[in-house]
């Protein structure tokens, strides 16, 4: 499939496709429908490097299907995703896009890290073996490489001496973890977390919100999609509310939390502060 | 009563029984029984996983002609699919490879090309494939999709997820059913006689069919059955508990680890008897 993308043509000159200055993660009126129901109805957000940016929004609002989109799990249904400059999901031969075939969608894949609200460890392999997998097989590194990375990943996240644990021998907090030095193990441009403390004991959520913490201060981009009111208020340069599909507003912690300008915004804020 | 019988009837036949039980030509057969079992389980799901995933791939095409396969069959008995390989030489007595309509590269008698033994292997191997799809299918449904979006999510290629991530966690529901399988396939082998191939049925019919040791014979046959039966539900035994590494949080102790861990309970207890009853002693001996 060929689609040429006017917009995205008529940008060029201050667009994604050429500017070498350009923020790391653009989201330029994305809609999503899943067949004749629309949930995302045409977002726009720009994040830039380093930037630590909170989505907050009532379940259902579309802050999941976005933070999946980003990560092409999902595909866009207009409009366009661009990472550190490169329009997602497509390639460009001169004024043309063409979709991407699904190797090259992977390897796009590999500078976008993904934190999971259900980890999606797997099982069968233990820490170690999680975090050094893609490593091997998608950057092609070798055994030994791979390893002594995961080594190190897992030593980031407090976990070094858990490493030939299988994950169902790990806590949930643990096995957020070494989810994250998973995911950071592909050395992502940029981190995507989605609900990472929703599936976790109350006493087990700090755990990972520490190391999140300190990996927003090592400054990695981030999107953070969380209900962590707490947690938003301490690392996040921007908030962003969601509900029903769309951005509602963004801002700063003070702008956001203190002084929403949008009523939808205040009434959600007061239902969870 | 009858395991008295077993003995005691001379109808049983016992001693024809020992005689034949690991006579060269009975051997011989079990060998072959052996090598039609491994190349119909090897090929049948090598096969059937192609068709797994055929059946669980996007494209409508590829689909239908998984589908139809195992439509078609699974519809057929085995003994008709293997009389079908047996007598295809009638059929087409010389196959060549070429364009359809154009030129050919070489051609070979159908006879030639196949042997009684590899229309056997092919019969079976086409067979099982319709069956080992679907259990195939089903151990690959059973994986949490989580998994595999988490893969593509690291950018994992898409064969490596299938491979690294995917099937070693269906093996968990795979291989009950599969190791059922095997061993039908191993007892199916027995319907095999048909094509005049020495397997280990044909081999025993032979034998009674010339000494009229109708029972002994059967015997040596069922008891061989049961043996390997036997040992392939060992090694599915072991298999399993290899795949299932992460699932439980300890694995479940091998026999032999079970037996010694009985062991140890009972020295450890006469240890503890031993050291009271001394202990015992040398109160009664103090005062």
């Amino acid at each position: 499939m060929t689609a040429t993308v006017d917009r995205a043509r008529d940008d060029t000159r201050r667009g994604p496709l050429d500017v070498v200055d350009h923020p790391m993660v653009v989201v330029h009126d994305v809609r999503k429908s899943y067949g004749q129901h629309e949930v995302l109805h045409g977002i726009d957000l720009t994040i830039d490097h380093g930037e630590v940016a909170v989505v907050l929004g009532a379940s259902g609002s579309g802050k999941s299907t976005l933070l999946r989109c980003i990560n092409q799990l999902e595909k866009v249904n207009s409009g366009y995703i661009a990472i550190d400059g490169d329009i997602i999901g497509f390639r460009r031969s001169g004024n043309t896009l063409h979709e991407l075939r699904e190797r090259d969608v992977l390897r796009q894949r590999v500078h976008v890290g993904m934190v999971f609200q259900n980890f999606n460890l797997f099982p069968h392999l233990t820490a170690l073996e999680n975090v050094a997998e893609a490593p091997r097989s998608a950057l092609g590194r070798s055994r030994r490489e791979a390893e002594e990375l995961a080594r190190d990943f897992l030593g980031r996240v407090g976990l070094a001496d858990r490493a030939d644990d299988y994950p169902r021998r790990l806590s949930g907090g643990q096995q957020q973890r070494v989810a994250i030095a998973r995911a950071l193990a592909m050395e992502p441009k940029v981190m995507l977390f989605d609900e990472p403390t929703s599936a976790l004991d109350p006493e087990l959520v700090n755990e990972v919100l520490d190391v999140m913490k300190a990996l927003a201060e090592a400054g990695t981009t981030m999107i953070v999609v969380t209900h962590e009111t707490g947690f938003a208020r301490e690392v996040a340069d921007t908030v962003v509310f969601m509900d029903d599909g769309l951005i509602v507003e963004s801002g700063t912690v003070e702008q956001i939390f203190d002084a929403p300008t949008q009523a939808r915004t205040a009434s959600f804020l007061a239902k969870v502060l | 009563m009858f395991l008295h019988g077993l003995i005691t009837n001379p109808q049983w036949d016992w001693p024809t029984f020992f005689e034949y039980f690991t006579a060269p030509s009975i051997l011989k057969a079990l060998r072959t029984t052996l090598w039609l079992t491994l190349w119909g389980t090897v090929i049948g799901f090598a096969l059937g996983t192609v068709l797994a995933a055929m059946r669980l791939s996007k494209s409508p095409l590829l689909q239908s002609v998984s589908w139809t396969y195992t439509w078609l069959f699974r519809s057929i008995p085995l003994i008709v699919n293997l009389l079908f390989w047996y007598n295809l030489a009638y059929l087409y007595p010389t196959l060549s490879i070429g364009i359809p309509f154009g030129p050919s590269f070489g051609s070979r008698e159908t006879l030639d090309l196949f042997s009684p033994m590899t229309a056997a292997i092919i019969g079976l191997a086409v067979h099982q494939a319709a069956y080992s799809s679907e259990v195939m299918r089903s151990g690959l449904l059973a994986v949490d999709f989580g998994q595999r979006e988490a893969a593509a999510a690291l950018g994992i290629p898409r064969f490596r997820q299938f491979r690294r991530i995917v099937l070693p966690q269906a093996m968990r529901t795979i291989l009950p059913t599969g190791a059922n399988e095997v061993i039908n396939l191993f007892k199916s082998t027995s319907v095999v006689y048909v094509m005049a191939i020495g397997e280990l049925f044909y081999q025993v019919r032979v034998i009674y069919n010339r000494n009229g040791a109708v029972w002994a014979l059967l015997m040596v046959a069922t008891v061989w059955y049961l043996v390997l039966t036997t040992i392939l539900s060992i090694i599915q035994y072991y298999v399993e508990r290899h795949y299932a590494r992460g699932a439980a949080r300890q694995l479940p102790p091998t026999p032999l680890q079970r037996l010694r861990a009985t062991f140890r309970n009972v020295a450890d207890r006469a240890r503890t008897d031993n050291e009271k009853t001394a202990a015992a002693s040398a109160q009664a001996v103090a005062p």
